[in-house]
Order: C-alpha cells, then sequence, then structure tokens
C-alpha cells in the first residue's frame, strides 16, 4: 500500500482537566455561543413588520404544513451572534499566520477601498464594453504587469485560482501537443514534495502521474528526472520555491532537459512570493505558470475572499491561451475577446472574466508597491523566514542545511525519544495565541513543521513567535509530555476527536424538539 | 499454510489456490485510526502490483496493491460497517479480501514473516 508514515498521530491521547469548568461554559470574555437555531424563540422578530392582507390563495391544496424552521431573534440577539462567531474566527487581521506552503500576509486596506469604488464594484459582465472601459483597462493593466514581473508573453486572468490556474495551464500544454499530432504523451512529472493539487490536476487532465525522487539536500533529483524523460512525457510540474522552501538551484538544466524531451515545462507558482521582482520565470526557461493573486499580491486569503488564479505563457504556447482576454484596439479601445475562434486554443475555463475584485485589488497591491516595492516584499519574506530559520535551529531541527527561502521547514528529530509529537507542538501553539505552522507537509520529512511568517510580519512580532515556540521545545525535551496531550486548554474546545468525527460524522443539526414546538403552536 | 509479505505493507496468507489478503500490523500503526475501508468487488481481475482497495485514516488516505494475481472471491463486508477492525486485528479479523491465486509462482518474489520484520525495521 501507499503509506502516509509521518507519525502524525490519531485519536485523543489523553485530555488532562486543569482548567476549571464555569457555569455558563464561557472561558472568560470568550463566549460559548449556540447555534443560532438554537436560539430560536417562535414569534420574536427584529423589525416590526405589518400584518400580511389577507388574499384569497391560488395554490389550490398546496398549503404550509407548520414553521419552516428560521428562527426567530431579536436584532440585539443576531448582532451579538454574528459578533462572537466572526471573534472565534483567527485571522491574518489577528495575529501572526505562519501557515507554510500557503502565503497568508496582510491585506492592505487600501486594496478594498479601490475594490469598492463603484466602477469596479458595481459593473455586471453582461454590460456593454463601452460602459466598462475603465474595469477593462485595469484588466489590461494587471495582465501587463503579470507578463512584465514574469517576462512571459501572454496572460489569461479567467482561472478562478490556483489549483483551476495548473489546470489550464496543463489544458494549455495538451493542446500544444495536440495541435502538433503528439498525441502519445501520457505522462506528466511531479517531483515527490509537490502540492497534492500538482497531481490532482494532472490526473484530472487525463495524465499519469510519476513521482521525480528528491535528493538529500531537498531538491528535484536532476538524474532521477532525466531517467524519466522521454517522448511519453507531456510535462513536468515543478514549484520554485519548492514546499521545502528551496531554491531549485538546477531549474535551468531541468527546463533544457524537458524541453530536449519535447516536453513543456510548467511551474506552480504558489511560492512566487518569495522571487516576485527578483526573478522572472520565463528566464528560468518556464512555458507556463499560475500566479495566486491572493497569495503574492496580497487579495484575501483564508478565511476570507475568493482565490484568483491568472496564468502566464511562454511565445511557445501563447497560441493556447484561453478566451476571454482584453485587447486594446487602435483606437484606444479596450475590448473582450470572447471567441476562440479557429485557433488552436482550447476555449473557455470559466463563465465571464475571472475575479474582478481581486484584479482590483491585486493590481492596486502592485501599484502601491511599484517595482521596487514589489522586490522588497520577496527580500523580507526571504528575511523574515531566515530569521525565523536562525533563532530556532539550535532547539528545532531543520530539516536542510543552508538557508531557506520565503519558509523554513523542520522536522520532529527534536521531539524524538520526549514522547510529544509535531500534533502537540501545534496544539500547544494554539494555547499561546498563534495559529499553528504547517503540520506533516511536505511529506518527504518526519513528521514536518513548515513555517512561512511572511514579509508582513515586523522584527518584535518574529520574536514573539520565537520565544513561544523555544519554551515549547525546551518544555517537550524537559519531559512534560502531559502538559502537550491535554493542550489546547484555552481554546473554546479542547482537543477534537477526528476519528469519532470521520466515523460517526454529524453533519446535519436537527432540532430535538421541533415536534412539540409545532404541537404547542 | 503460508504468509507473505510485499514491501508494500500487505500481506497475503494462503490455503490450496485461495489467499487472503490484508494490511500488516505495522501499516495500521502508521495509519492511525482507520475511518473508511474500499474493497474491490467480487469477480474482479487483480494484478500483482496495482490498486486493488482504498484504506483510509485520519490523517490519509492510501491505495492497498495486490499482492498476488487472482479474481476476487470475498470482500470482508465487516470492515465496511467497522473499519476499526483494521486496528484492533490487522492480521486476523481486519482481512480485505480473498482472491483465487492465478500465478502462485509470484508467492516467491514475497517476504516472509521474519524478512519483513527486518524490512521494517530497517526502514525506520
Amino acid at each position: 500500500m501507499s503509506m502516509n508514515n509521518q507519525g502524525r498521530p490519531t485519536g485523543i491521547q489523553n485530555s488532562d482537566s486543569a482548567v476549571p469548568e464555569t457555569v455558563t461554559g464561557n472561558r472568560g470574555l470568550q463566549i460559548e455561543e449556540p447555534l443560532i437555531f438554537e436560539q430560536d424563540s417562535a414569534g420574536r422578530c427584529g423589525v416590526d413588520l405589518p400584518e400580511a392582507p389577507a388574499v384569497a390563495s391560488r395554490l389550490g391544496a398546496v398549503k404550509p404544513r407548520g414553521r419552516i424552521g428560521l428562527p426567530g431573534l431579536a436584532e440585539p440577539q443576531v448582532v451579538r451572534h454574528y459578533t462572537r462567531l466572526s471573534q472565534k474566527n483567527y485571522a491574518i487581521d489577528s495575529g501572526l499566520y505562519p501557515l507554510g506552503s500557503c502565503t497568508m500576509k496582510h491585506n492592505p486596506r487600501l486594496n478594498e477601498k479601490m475594490a469598492r469604488l463603484p466602477g469596479f464594484a458595481d459593473v455586471h459582465p453582461l454590460q456593454p464594453e463601452s460602459t466598462v472601459q475603465g474595469a477593462l483597462e485595469l484588466m489590461a493593466e494587471l495582465g501587463r504587469w503579470l507578463a512584465t514581473l514574469t517576462g512571459m508573453a501572454a496572460v489569461t486572468l479567467a482561472p478562478a485560482a490556483g489549483a483551476h490556474g495548473e489546470m489550464c495551464g496543463i489544458m494549455a500544454i495538451r493542446s500544444a501537443h495536440d495541435a502538433k499530432g503528439d498525441t502519445g504523451r501520457t505522462k506528466i512529472l511531479v517531483p515527490e514534495s509537490a502540492h497534492g493539487t500538482n497531481p490532482a490536476t494532472a490526473a484530472a487532465c487525463g495524465y499519469a502521474v510519476e513521482a521525480i525522487p528528491a535528493t538529500e539536500d531537498g531538491r528535484v533529483d536532476l538524474e532521477a528526472l532525466k531517467a524519466k524523460l522521454g517522448p511519453d512525457v507531456a510535462g513536468l510540474m515543478l514549484t520554485n520555491p519548492n514546499t521545502c522552501g528551496l531554491f531549485e538551484r538546477d531549474i535551468v538544466t531541468i527546463a533544457e532537459a524537458v524541453h530536449a524531451a519535447g516536453a513543456y515545462f510548467y511551474c506552480d507558482g504558489a511560492n512566487f512570493n518569495a522571487i516576485v521582482g527578483r526573478v522572472r520565470p520565463a528566464d528560468l526557461g518556464i512555458d507556463v505558470m499560475h500566479i495566486n493573486l491572493h497569495k503574492t499580491f496580497s487579495t484575501p486569503h483564508g478565511g476570507g475572499g475568493p482565490g484568483s488564479g491568472p496564468v502566464v505563457f511562454s511565445e511557445s504556447l501563447a497560441p493556447y491561451v484561453p478566451v476571454p482576454y482584453v485587447v486594446q484596439d487602435k483606437d484606444g479601445a479596450f475590448r473582450l475577446v470572447e471567441q476562440a475562434g479557429d485557433g488552436p486554443a482550447f476555449g473557455r475555463m470559466k463563465a465571464f472574466h475571472g475575479q474582478m475584485g481581486m484584479f482590483v485589488r491585486a493590481l492596486a497591491y502592485m501599484m502601491s508597491h511599484g517595482a521596487d516595492g514589489l522586490r522588497q516584499v520577496a527580500n523580507d519574506a526571504v528575511l523574515n523566514a531566515n530569521y525565523l530559520l536562525a533563532r530556532l535551529q539550535d532547539v528545532m531541527t531543520p530539516s536542510f542545511e543552508g538557508p531557506c527561502m520565503h519558509e523554513c521547514l523542520f522536522d520532529d528529530h527534536f521531539l524524538k525519544g520526549t514522547g510529544v509529537t509535531t500534533l502537540d507542538i501545534a496544539k500547544a501553539l494554539i494555547d499561546e495565541g498563534f495559529h499553528p505552522m504547517t503540520m506533516y507537509f511536505p511529506l518527504v520529512v518526519h513528521g514536518a513543521l513548515l513555517i512561512e511568517p511572511t514579509e508582513t510580519e515586523s522584527k518584535a512580532s518574529l520574536d514573539q513567535f520565537v520565544t513561544a515556540l523555544r519554551a515549547l521545545a525546551e518544555r517537550a525535551k524537559s519531559g512534560d509530555v502531559a502538559y502537550f496531550q491535554g493542550a489546547p486548554r484555552l481554546t473554546p474546545r479542547r482537543r477534537l476527536d477526528e476519528t469519532a468525527a470521520a466515523r460517526k460524522p454529524v453533519l446535519r443539526w436537527s432540532p430535538a424538539v421541533e415536534e412539540e414546538k409545532v404541537a404547542a403552536e | 499454510m503460508t504468509i507473505k509479505y510485499t514491501k508494500d505493507h500487505e500481506w497475503v496468507r494462503v490455503e490450496g489456490d485461495v489467499g487472503t489478503v490484508g494490511v500488516s500490523d505495522h501499516a495500521q500503526h502508521q495509519l492511525g485510526d482507520v475511518v473508511f475501508v474500499e474493497l474491490p468487488e467480487v469477480g474482479r481481475q487483480l494484478q500483482q502490483g496495482k490498486e486493488a482497495a482504498v484504506v483510509e485514516s485520519v490523517k490519509a488516505a492510501s491505495d492497498v496493491f495486490a499482492p498476488v494475481s487472482g479474481e476476487v472471491i470475498e470482500a470482508n463486508a465487516d470492515l465496511e460497517n467497522d473499519p476499526s477492525l483494521v486496528n484492533a486485528g490487522a492480521e486476523t479479523t481486519g482481512w480485505f479480501f480473498k482472491l483465487r491465486l492465478s500465478n502462485p509462482a509470484e508467492l516467491d518474489g514475497l517476504m516472509d514473516e521474519a524478512a519483513y520484520q527486518a524490512f521494517v525495521e530497517g526502514q525506520a
């Protein structure tokens, strides 16, 4: 069997009761909030509605059989309910969110202000082009920035998010092979450490996936890659910097080998944050790459807004860009190309034109930073990750030698023999007020702890995080297993029973006494 | 009766021309709490080393490969109701399926219990 043996424990080992139970279930100012349906009081209403006029029913025998279950609450109850729920949500706006493998950085408020301008926010995708020239110009301008930053020939803004962008890229690769009548290519190569979406995308596009092993230093094994390249390989999907937070030093050689085999080179741009303004992917030999606007260009991400995954194409794949895209006519007017026509492109990825609100935010971010500011973004993201690596490497175990890029990867060797696991460290970190780092990923190291601070964090906030993590590492080594197995203690819920949740999932709330209520009315 | 193991942590116990297949105790330890098992249909022809079943734990979904080739003659229906049997008795009541071996010579390429133990220790 294919086994994930990264040492992640399942089930609850031990849970002490060191935290006193309160009468209300509240924990200080953290309120134990029932579901809105459980707060229902029949007849209660937030507004004073006039009595409905008596009208003759034209529905015949169709009659309401009872209440439809909408809860009755007063306005202050509703306001408190949603305010309390929002307070339970940990977000980048409330603190450090070091979720390596997914860039969680500050969303500047200027972006929000721009996205709310009525000329962008209140337009409809079916409006006549002449009435949305500003929005179309913005799309063209964003495309120009993306093409400039990546050195690429063509751009589509349509894909809805990163994985959709991957699919767009792989479909373009397939179209290019098909156009040449080269239909014998059935495989996509993907490194072991890749994001899970890469093999999923390749499989969804009908390709067989072959894994490329990593070397001791966490990079693609070039010889193993060359051995697998052949006339049956359609392309390579690679992330750079990779998921271990390391720059693929051999990337130019890799690109040459891929091209020599007649295949195309897809780059997963999830980590573009680390190299934006410093490296142009086209110069590395990349043929096609998606860009997560919601990571690199700061549009709202986790717990927030939609993704947006524009894709950039090299000269060789530019003919396969899907519709729609914006062009500017000689008279200066902007226009959407909506039909692929007889060309080789594969058509359309998505209804309408993409995530307009994200385009506005991303362009606002780019223009407010400028070229030099974007370069500084990459510099600071890498500097912050290396600062954490340097401050933690004597108490935790870095998986690979040398500096990292935008995220630093540790494994659980420092916990060996302590009885404490990576999962326990993550849970204890919640008690310290931090969102945990990515755990048990990438799979190429045992008990992974992957930390990405992003350029958002100040030295003071990084220092506070370091202090907490160092204290936890030292506490684990001192043998205080019970402390960790009981964590988290200060959260609305203690450690959850993931096994019971999977074996006996309760997916729907049902009113216990609904029938009695109906009877009483 | 012989029991043989693969390097992918499946076992097959052979009686006559019928093999009973499951995952090793070591594998269930690594998987953690098993929450779902997908078994092959009776009558399906399995090829050695190819996907035969899926086992899902809280942390991962894993393919189970056929240790030998053959036709599936029975699937362990108890596992569908109670996947925790894999944790409780990976090499006994937690068996996955039985098949009629089409090429018993394939068994020669598998490990016996002692060799498998040594293989597992070598991996740690």
